[in-house]
């Protein structure tokens, strides 16, 4: 299982034949009729390979790849929760699956059904006004967001209104999504509790205030309290405030960002709504609003139609911002939430909320004997952060280190090193559908890493041990970029 | 409930452990802004119920499973191996999340490799990201990229491109306030040369056609803007790569090569360009490297060009790709190879074009445009509405090509059909039939 | 860790500078580069930029962060070390020598006297500075 895994394109013999696809006896001399000689190409250096090598490859590198169905995956900010195969098997219906974006509205009325439905109960979920599942991921819906405050403000003539503040624990796309939308980015420091700093906030707030991005519960894990005076301060000094909802899933059933005074907020249904991480995408990052921004929200707009009874997809939409994806979103990720939703439930989206929380302060009050915890032990909600400080000061084992060592015993590692607030950061999110015995082995083989830290820290420094490679060198990955197989491009003119 | 582990006992314990009496004390919200009754969302149904439901509702929409469909414009309905869902499936990929653990992911990195090749050796760029999200923000992002490059803010886009990319271009440009211009081709010489970014072009272009994009290539490059071409990847397996001429950065749609049509989502947008722009590149890259051993690895790359790390100045605010769906396509040109690919894109060809031939054979039928060459998708000027042609077809058991007056005022008349080679002659005859009727029809009325 | 040579000047934000009559060499510090891990890309700027007191002239980045690089000086750059930009190992292995920076013109001799020399830079990052 350790063996080197060839490249596909190593793989090909010529005159190898793969799957039994389509025939066509075209000739060379028909083609060049159809489509012009002069436009042709003179070499297609793709692989031949059997159908059974095809299956043995690829076989070979889901052995080199670890996923939730292998075992824990506590990657703070990431929701690695289950993904029920149910969610699989509706997405994969041919009345999904198989539908064109382009076909007559008639012939779709389903998937609008669908996509209603979903939009009403994501409002619902954040107590906001509509929403649009139009975003591709959680970046995308920041982006969409930004755009709209940008709108908002330049149909109010607001225009000066060109700074967005953003706490300095926030995840990097916040500054990065903003920035892309012209906003000037303002920065501010975290109180000695792990969250906003109410002074720094008000002296950042003013004329040019476009907007506050925060994440909450923040990307410390904690819920911030002061959430309903630190929205009313924004809207006093005429900005509006843009929740980051990555860690929605601490709130399910709990509360809702709508009812704090938060204007627009994404999801990531590929988080908290169960739909498959699919190793970095495809994701959704569907955004709501409050009315006063539904105006400015994507085209088209799927919605009923009150006069004709039916579904339409609303290009007639003077004030919203545009088309942001080349039809209307992930849709089948959108099937795969509607279904995680409807097998829950009003009391199963509660339990989720309610179980995510009790792990993640389960491991915090356990850990705590052994690690420091950022910001002072105090309780989280579905997320606790940790820092190695004390390995790193005492035995010269970072959170790097831990985490590497963590894979010998088959558990996927915390987040390293973020939020940048605190040093030696590991973000421990546990979700609420690992159970306690699971969680209990995890929190002793982190104890017992502690303990090798302090015995052999040379076994968490050379760690992993037991990976299909070890630790990878970097640096060589920048300095000679290796970016694509060459062997396959220097025979240019067969 | 809710995929949950935990039992009441568990709970009670671990509370206890914790020090806390109940989980309501545990909770650090405050008491004005917590939920106290349940949210007003739809009862739980239980799987069985669930799938029946959906099921039905599915069944509410007529599928391309249901009826031959004609339709393009960007999605394609082409053969999918059966490999690509047995393999994609595999909670070890579909499960995982991004690799940032190379050693744990090295699985799905070398797979990402591998794809980079692919777009690679289809495209003939230098280089190619993990993906992006679909192709019209693909093309956003070239837009922003070479505004970022030239340092010029005006970005030129030809008519003839995708109108919905051409739309989410204008959103990404008015935001960032820079100058969007769509035009045809032939003004080119209009645009005050100095200011111009890049020229983003089509091939083949949104009406299906063949286009010879060197005299655009060398006037775009003579006044110092950069070339941006959005390609659809089968039609690489026969026409020369955008590389031949000249292309700066080539963008495109991967849903053709082994994903869903989805209703349009999710997509998978792929994105190459020269070497010498490796690093305002935006998006995930993966690099093949060693590991202590001296073992071949792979691991993502060029890292400090992203948001996590540069935050505000980040090229890009995009902070995934579209893995499994990029793993779908590598799996599938893996599984068609060189000869197969050739296949795809040959019969679609030979389909669209005798599917062409015979339409224009039906009296009031013709060719919007006679002298240009097309690959699998074509214009025609039908004697009555396209939008009501469109209805009938449905009638009859066929969803038609896509009416154009919704897109180009002055197009009211014309119907975009794709015909790629998983229609079969049956498909095909039933198109020509119920357009014959329909015309015959309505020429009685 | 690298010995400190005679005569080094430092900023706050990690570079040093060598005064030679008119003439200041820049570079990092060895704390910079141990604090940034290996160094894979520069981005300096041209001879004849003027570079005026803690403005941004370029950009060290290593596989996992990305430095802005101010000068601690104002001037006028009239070399650049163009013997790293291939080889930029030199930064960490050579901070004080090899792996300077850039050369300027300096026009206003008196700020130097801003900026602490070896012995204070050296408690400085002892006590965390950065």
């Amino acid at each position: 299982m350790t063996m080197l895994e060839p490249l596909i394109f190593e793989l090909s013999r010529e005159g190898r034949t793969g799957v039994n696809g389509p025939k066509c006896n075209l000739s060379d001399k028909e083609i060049g009729d159809l489509l012009g000689s002069a436009n042709l190409r003179s070499n297609l250096p793709l692989p031949e390979v059997s159908e059974l090598d095809v299956m043995r490859h690829f076989t070979h590198l889901s052995h080199k790849n670890y996923g939730i169905d292998l075992g824990f995956y506590p990657l703070g900010s990431c929701t690695m929760k289950y993904n029920p195969r149910i969610n699989e098997r509706t997405a994969a219906l041919p009345g999904f699956a198989s539908l064109h974006p382009l076909q007559p509205v008639e012939t779709v009325q389903g998937a609008l059904e669908l996509i209603v439905q979903l939009q009403d109960i994501l409002a619902t979920i954040c107590g906001m006004d509509a929403t649009t599942i139009q975003p591709s991921a959680g970046a995308h819906g920041e982006l969409l967001s930004m755009m709209m405050i940008k709108a908002y403000h330049a149909d109010r003539g607001e225009t000066g209104r060109n700074e967005v503040v953003i706490p300095d624990s926030a995840h990097g796309t916040n500054p990065a999504s903003a920035a892309r939308c012209g906003f000037k980015v303002r920065s501010i420091p975290s109180d000695s509790k792990g969250c906003t700093d109410l002074s720094a906030l008000k002296s950042a707030l003013g004329p040019k205030t476009a907007a506050l991005m925060l994440t909450n519960p923040n990307t410390v894990g904690l819920f911030e309290v002061d959430i309903v005076e630190i929205c009313k301060m924004v809207h006093e000094a005429g900005g509006l405030v843009y929740c980051d909802g990555a860690n929605m899933n601490a709130m399910l059933g709990l509360t809702r960002p709508g009812d704090m005074g938060f204007d627009v907020m994404h999801f990531n249904l590929h988080k908290t709504f169960s739909t498959p991480h699919g190793g970095g995408g495809p994701g959704c990052g569907a955004v709501s609003v409050k009315s006063c921004l539904e105006p400015y929200l994507p085209t088209p707009v799927v919605r009923l139609d009150g006069e004709n009874g039916g579904y339409i997809l609303d290009e007639n939409r003077p004030q919203s911002i545009g088309r942001i994806h080349s039809f209307y979103g992930a849709f089948l990720i959108a099937v795969r939430a509607y279904t995680y939703i409807r097998t829950l439930g009003p009391e199963g989206l509660r339990s989720v909320g309610e179980n995510a929380v009790i792990n993640a302060n389960y491991i915090r009050s356990r850990l705590s004997e052994y690690y420091d915890v950022a910001f002072g032990n105090q309780p989280c909600m579905h997320e606790v952060v940790i820092s190695a400080s004390k390995q790193k000061q005492q035995h010269g084992v970072r959170a790097l280190d831990i985490s590497k060592r963590l894979m010998d015993y088959g558990i996927h590692p915390p987040t390293n090193y973020f939020p940048l607030i605190v040093p030696e950061a590991l973000m421990i999110e546990p979700t609420e559908t690992e159970g306690k015995q699971t969680i209990d082995h995890f929190i002793d083989v982190m104890i017992k890493i502690a303990k090798e830290a302090e015995e052999d820290p040379e076994l968490l420094l050379t760690a992993p041990h037991i990976t299909p490679v070890s630790r990878l060198d970097e640096t060589m990955a920048v300095k000679n970029l290796d970016l694509r197989y060459e062997a396959i491009f220097k025979d240019t003119h067969s | 409930m809710g995929y949950v582990s935990n039992t009441d006992i568990d709970r009670k314990e671990m509370l206890a452990a914790i020090g806390t009496g109940s989980f309501s004390e545990l909770l650090p919200i405050p008491e004005d802004v917590r939920l106290h009754e349940l949210l007003d969302v739809p009862k739980s149904l239980d799987e069985n119920s669930l799938y029946r439901y959906l099921s039905k509702l599915s069944a509410r929409n007529i599928s391309m499973d249901d009826y031959p469909c004609f339709l393009g414009a960007g999605i394609y309905d082409h053969f999918r191996p059966a490999v690509i869902g047995a393999l994609a499936s595999r909670g070890e990929f579909c499960t995982a999340y991004t690799p940032y653990q190379p050693e744990m992911s090295q699985g799905m990195l070398q797979a990402i490799y591998e794809f980079q090749t692919f777009v690679c050796a289809l495209t003939g760029m230098d280089l190619s990201n993990a993906s992006m999200y679909d192709a019209a923000t693909g093309l956003a992002e070239a837009a922003l990229m070479s505004v970022s490059i030239t340092g010029r803010s005006t970005v030129v886009v030809l008519k003839n491109v995708h109108p919905h990319y051409r739309q989410v271009n204008q959103t990404y440009l008015n935001t960032t306030e820079d100058n969007y211009i769509e035009i045809d081709a032939e003004n080119l010489n209009d645009v005050d040369s100095s200011t111009v970014a890049c020229v983003i072009c089509q091939n083949p272009d949104f009406f299906g056609r063949v286009e010879d994009l060197a005299a655009i290539s060398e006037y775009t490059h003579r006044i110092g803007a950069m070339l941006v071409v959005s390609v659809d990847p089968v039609s690489l397996a026969l026409l020369k790569p955008p590389s031949d001429y000249d292309a700066d950065i080539v963008v495109g749609e991967g849903q053709s090569l082994g994903n869903a049509p989805a209703f349009g989502g999710p997509l998978l947008g792929f994105f190459a360009c020269k070497k010498k722009y490796v690093r305002s590149f935006p998006g995930r890259i993966v690099g093949a490297t060693q590991d202590l051993q001296g073992r071949r690895g792979y691991t993502m790359t060029l890292r400090t060009r992203e948001q996590d790390i540069r935050r505000e100045k980040a090229t890009s605010n995009i902070c995934t790709n579209q893995s499994l769906l990029a793993l779908c396509t590598t799996i599938h040109l893996s599984a068609l190879g060189k000869h197969g690919l050739r296949q795809v894109a040959a019969a679609s060809l030979l389909n669209a074009h005798n599917t062409a031939d015979a339409l224009c054979k039906i009296p009031g039928v013709s060719m919007k445009f006679p002298d240009q060459r097309y690959f699998k998708e074509f214009v025609l000027k039908l004697p009555i509405s396209p939008e009501k042609t469109s209805k009938l077809l449905v009638e009859l058991g066929v969803i038609g090509g896509l009416p154009l007056g919704k897109y180009y005022t002055d197009m009211s008349d014309c119907m975009l059909f794709c015909v790629t080679e998983t229609r079969s002659e049956e498909d095909i005859q039933l198109l020509v039939d119920s357009m014959r009727t329909i015309v015959d029809k309505e020429a009685r009325i | 860790m690298t010995a400190i040579p005679e005569g080094l000047k430092f900023s706050k934000s990690h570079e040093w500078v060598s005064v030679n009559g008119e003439t200041a060499t820049i570079g990092i510090s060895d704390h910079a580069q141990a604090e940034l891990g290996d160094v894979t890309y520069l981005d300096l700027p041209e001879p004849g930029r003027m570079l005026t007191l803690n403005s941004q002239f370029g950009e060290v980045e290593s596989v996992k962060a990305v430095s802005e690089l101010y000068s601690p000086i104002s001037g006028e750059v009239v070399e650049t070390n163009s013997e790293i930009l291939n080889s930029t190992e030199t930064v960490n292995e050579d901070p004080y020598g090899k792996g300077w920076l850039i050369k300027i013109r300096i026009s206003d001799p008196a700020e130097l006297v801003t900026l602490m020399n070896a012995k204070d830079y050296e408690e400085f990052t002892a006590q965390g500075g950065h």
